[in-house]
């Protein structure tokens, strides 16, 4: 196998939100198999900064698969075609010599494109901010021990509070839905026992400021799933309905 | 002070809607598919059930629900689609292939349900609404169901029509129905038992109602 690679790239430039945009070939040679895909883009910065061209904006931070900042479409998968590995976490030993490898911006009208290959998330944000959260008084740090969770049901919030929030669900989703980051959100905080005062409230609000935000709806394709860095699990969209249900109920 | 969307006006709300109809109609095309085995049985047993079925007060009740179904069905996925269409205003350049692909019957229920629309409209107007052959059994004077159905199935081009939408039937229910249990929130943990329960309801129906044509088509039907 090769140490380097010779590749093609067509990256979707734009200059901002009001920018028509489209895709623009480069070619870039001897990347190392060693470097991350954000590597990768690094690279190809440096030499259109060298050129005295304008470089990519890609958003980033931890480059550690947690924080939930980069995601591009590549080769039309959300995160590449590696499961469960966030864009930052993609290794270009997956690619060939030779290949030519798309990247766009994950596209959704509510997530609008700020630049090139960065786009405004912040819907999340609001999502959150509506009531993903629970309510304690701060000062005084409760005793661990007075609120006993069980294995199981700790497990099972872990694995929906393992979202980070990335947004590559609704890129992947044909209809841009948000269902499966809102599932897991509200199913993370559904399983534990700090979320249940606000566990109706939560949900109804979430709900509420999703469909406001004009994410679509949920079809059940499963590419959300395919496409999560975090193998966020169909069921918690199966959950939030649940949830939804019951405080519609029962409110 | 938070904010709500009524329940049944939330996307999550519409699509238990769109899944019960769904799943209420399924259920129904259950029992169309087993009544109508009866035409492999002969005339007598199939125009006898048909005449059951139709001459109760019940009947009213029952097609008045289907009617509602179907059209709550449609009109809720064509202003899903048209919201979810809108939801990505730019489209991708490459669609997503390898591990991340998603199902082609699952991307396209709503076209495969278009197909079904027409089908059924056109059913109706073909049996239904189509010519009224009678037949008289002892002393009850009937309608020859049985004769009309034997007369399109002996066409050609209808049976391969028909067998065409049932195929497309078939895999509308195939994602539909497991689609229709995660929407109604009834998966947990895994929701491959969902869709093993979808595939083989989908078998069944599609089987049933594909070899009643084929029966009737290769052996002529009795008359
Ligand atoms: S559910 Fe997965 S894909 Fe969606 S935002 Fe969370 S981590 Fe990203
Ligand atoms: S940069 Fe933090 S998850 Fe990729």
């Amino acid at each position: 196998m090769s140490e380097t690679l010779n590749l093609k790239l067509k990256v979707w430039r734009q200059k901002n939100a009001r920018d028509e945009g489209k895709l623009v070939d480069y070619t870039l040679e001897g990347v190392s198999t060693h470097a991350s895909f954000l590597e990768m883009l690094d690279v190809l910065n440096e030499k259109l900064i060298k050129q005295g061209d304008e470089p990519v904006a890609f958003d980033h931070d931890c480059r550690e698969g947690i924080c939930g900042s980069c995601g591009v479409m590549i080769n039309g998968a959300a995160h590449g075609a590696q499961l469960g590995t966030a864009t930052c976490q993609l290794h270009m030993r997956h690619f060939k010599d030779g290949d030519t490898i798309v990247v766009e911006p994950f596209r959704a009208r509510a997530f609008p494109v700020v630049k090139d290959l960065m786009v405004n998330r912040t819907a999340f944000d609001r999502i959150i901010a509506a009531g993903g959260f629970i309510s304690v008084n701060t000062g005084s740090a409760p005793e661990a021990n007075n609120l006993p969770v069980g294995r199981e049901t700790a497990e099972a919030a872990f694995d929906s509070a393992a979202c980070i929030g990335c947004g590559a669900c609704v890129a992947a989703c044909k209809n841009a839905s948000a269902m499966l980051f809102v599932g897991a959100k509200v199913s993370h905080l559904a399983h534990l026992p700090q979320g249940q005062p606000e566990r109706f409230r939560r949900v109804t609000a979430m709900v509420a400021q999703m469909d406001s935000e004009k994410f679509g709806s949920c079809t059940n394709t499963g590419a959300c799933e395919a496409a999560c860095p975090k193998e966020i699990k169909l069921t918690n969209i199966a959950q939030l309905n649940r949830e939804l249900l019951r405080a519609s109920l029962c409110r | 002070m938070t904010n709500s969307i009524p329940f049944l006006r939330t996307t999550i709300g519409k699509k238990m809607l769109v899944g019960l109809s769904g799943l209420g109609f399924a259920f129904f095309l259950l029992t169309h598919m087993a009544g109508n085995l009866l035409l492999l049985v002969g005339p007598e047993a199939y125009n006898e059930y048909s005449y059951k079925l139709t001459s109760t007060k019940l009947i009213y009740l029952a097609e008045a629900g289907l009617v509602l179904m179907f059209a709550l069905h449609v009109f809720l996925t064509i202003q899903l689609t048209a919201a979810n269409r809108a939801a990505r205003k730019t489209p991708y350049e490459r669609g997503a292939g390898g591990p991340k692909r998603t199902s082609f019957v699952a991307k396209t229920l709503i076209l495969s349900g278009l197909v079904l629309l027409v089908f059924t409209i056109l059913h109706l107007i073909t049996f239904k609404y189509g010519t009224v052959y009678t037949v008289t059994y002892g002393t009850t004077e009937m309608r020859d169901l049985y004769t009309l159905v034997v007369e399109k199935f002996r066409e050609p081009g209808y049976v391969a029509w028909y067998v065409f939408a049932m195929l497309i039937l078939g895999a509308h229910l195939s994602h539909g129905v497991s689609a229709s249990l995660q929407s109604l929130g009834l998966t947990t943990v895994r929701n491959c038992t969902a869709k093993k329960i979808g595939w083989a309801f989908a078998a069944l129906v599609t089987i049933g109602f594909i070899i009643q044509p084929l029966y009737l088509f290769f052996s002529g039907g009795a008359s």
